[in-house]
């Protein structure tokens, strides 16, 4: 089963500009999470973050007992062999063809044989689609098989966690889906828990057990995926809508005089939650599914009825309160 | 105010840069198969150059040297002279400006493509220390190929000096060798040796530091690459003239 991470009080700036501040919360352990918000809020600056590559002032990334920000090097490192990251645009190695990319961590960190880990790496090969390519150069191939290649790459190890930096940044929506279905398939055969920095609603949607957002300096919310999806927070019905309308603006936030002209103009707030993917036929089930409703039913008094309401139709259809 | 500490900064970080490459040498497991092939590269890169770029310095500062010692009269010390600032001065000289130039800059460029790609996050997360990985095998190389090539740049220089002093100013070759072995001592070749290593040192960690951290974009690497190169030479004489000084100091010569 995967394993638990615990941010506390995270903040981080470059100079004087504030990315963001006091960010709390816990990836559970093997469930997969989204972390939305709109370009430029520092998500992946935050991804960066929990893997120790870049160190907030002040907070602490606790994995296994191992601070990620603060610890010495060596537990650092030592830790980072339970964490496997895709890059945005996978961020392979270019002198390498894809063979011995998606080999690399095998032969640093292991004494398996060449066969062994010829075995390892065609599997994780077939796994992202990849069959076949392990001749070419990352520089040879579209954006859409890099990100896969850097997928495949950080599956080699057996990692407890995954981090994917937008896996759907630069891909068309049916290769988005395709990814999406690798990566809840990927939860439900290893139980892996799972990060995924995004901006796409498509995956925020309909792949995660928890949702999250970052906007304006600061963690909006993060929870189950009903409390972000039926939220009346303006600046999260903004978002999932794709609207303009809001205090979302082009490049931070409006100013009040457009706000007001906005008003004016009423929208609909229709919520409705779709369904969450399921494995592909054939796979078992996943078992985050069920601890998942076990944790979400103990903290249902403390949500919103809206979000109450839809964790209750989902899990026990029939009931209504 | 802020330039003198950002400097500072800078300075202080490639010195950590410098201290962690010492520590990581001996650490285990050592990237055999990244030295050699750094050693064959930067082998490759400086040989000829090196070769053909010492015939000429030689044969100048001998024919520099045997007319000024011919016009005071000491014709018969021009071999030492030519010789010991060859060994001493030129020949260490020559091969880190080879170093730096032509394996340094190919180092820092491959570096800080590197890093604006994001390959060395990726390492990081793969739990493998670029700087052990990467750095190590490359200054190590450094230092190893200065070494080597600096006693053939001494051999190929010496050579040129004599023939040069011999054949074209009608020096007498006796003389010429009597000279040198009269003023050199081992120690000449020691500091000769010991300078070439340490600036392979620093042309290597130089390189790697701006390697690692370009300002960002492909421009970012370009300009790396240009201070790299830069801030190598200008420690260079630096160095060299520290070391000189300790040298003449500390060792005493053979005659007098």
């Amino acid at each position: 089963m995967g394993i638990e991470v615990v941010v506390q009080g995270l903040s981080k700036s470059f100079g004087a500009q504030t990315i963001w501040e006091d960010v709390s919360l816990i990836l559970p352990a093997g469930e997969i999470s989204v972390m939305l918000g709109p370009s430029g809020t520092g998500k992946t600056v935050f991804l960066k973050s929990l893997i120790g590559l870049i160190k907030p002032e002040r907070g602490k990334v606790v994995v296994n007992g191992v601070d990620m920000i603060n610890s010495p090097d060596r537990q650092v490192y030592e830790t980072r062999k339970l964490f496997g990251l895709m890059f945005q645009d996978g961020a392979l190695f270019g002198s390498m063809n894809l063979y011995d990319n998606i080999a690399f961590p095998l032969r640093e960190h292991t004494r398996k044989s060449e066969a062994q880990i010829r075995a390892i790496v065609l599997d994780s090969m077939e796994m992202v689609g990849l069959a076949g390519d392990g001749k070419k150069l990352p520089g040879e191939i579209s954006g859409g098989m890099r990100k896969r290649a850097g997928l495949a790459r950080a599956l080699v190890m057996e990692p407890e966690i995954i981090l994917c930096d937008e896996p759907d940044s630069g891909l068309d929506p049916v290769r988005t889906a395709f990814l999406s279905q690798v990566l809840i398939d990927l939860n439900a055969q290893f139980d892996t828990t799972m990060l995924i920095v995004t901006h796409n609603i498509d995956i925020a949607s309909t792949v995660p057990d928890n949702l999250g957002m970052l906007y304006r300096r600061e963690l909006v919310t993060f929870g189950p995926r009903e409390v972000l999806l039926t939220s009346d927070d303006e600046v999260v019905r903004q978002f999932l809508k794709g609207d303009i309308r809001g205090p979302i603006g082009m490049s931070e936030e409006k100013d009040a005089a457009l706000r007001a002209m906005e008003s004016v103009v009423p929208y609909s707030s229709r919520k409705t939650i779709p369904e969450q993917l399921a494995p592909t036929p054939g796979l078992p089930p996943r078992q985050a599914v069920w601890r998942r409703m076990d944790r979400v039913m103990r903290m249902l008094p403390e949500l919103a009825p809206a979000a109450r309401d839809a964790i209750v139709s989902r899990h026990l259809p029939g009931v209504k309160e | 105010m802020a330039s003198i500490t950002g400097g500072l900064r800078q300075t202080g970080r490639m010195f950590a840069l410098g201290g962690s490459v010492l520590g990581l040498m001996f650490r285990r497991p050592f990237q055999f198969a990244e030295f050699i092939q750094q050693f064959w590269f930067i082998t490759s890169v400086t040989i000829l150059p090196a070769a053909l770029v010492s015939i000429p310095i030689g044969a100048v500062i001998s024919l520099q040297v045997g007319s000024l010692a011919q016009q005071i009269g000491a014709q018969s010390f021009t071999g030492a002279a030519s010789v010991l600032g060859m060994l001493q001065q030129i020949s260490p000289m020559i091969v880190a400006l080879l170093v730096s130039g032509a394996a340094g800059s190919a180092i820092c460029a491959d570096l800080g493509a590197r890093t604006i790609r994001d390959e060395m996050a990726a390492m990081e997360v793969m739990s493998v220390n670029p700087i052990q990985r990467l750095v190590v095998p490359r200054v190590l190389a450094a230092m190893g190929v200065a070494v080597l090539l600096n006693g053939l740049v001494s051999v190929v220089g010496v050579a040129g000096g004599y023939y040069f002093n011999v054949v074209m100013q009608g020096g007498t070759p006796g003389a010429y060798l009597a000279s040198f072995s009269a003023l050199a001592q081992l120690p000449d070749l020691y500091i000769s040796e010991f300078k070439a290593l340490l600036f392979g040192f620093i042309a290597g960690v130089v390189a790697a530091y701006r390697g690692l951290n370009p300002a960002g974009g492909p421009k970012g690497v370009g300009d790396a690459v240009n201070q790299s190169v830069v801030i190598t030479f200008l420690l260079l004489f630096f160095v060299n003239l520290v070391l000189t000084a300790i040298y003449l100091q500390v060792v005493p010569s053979k005659v007098g």
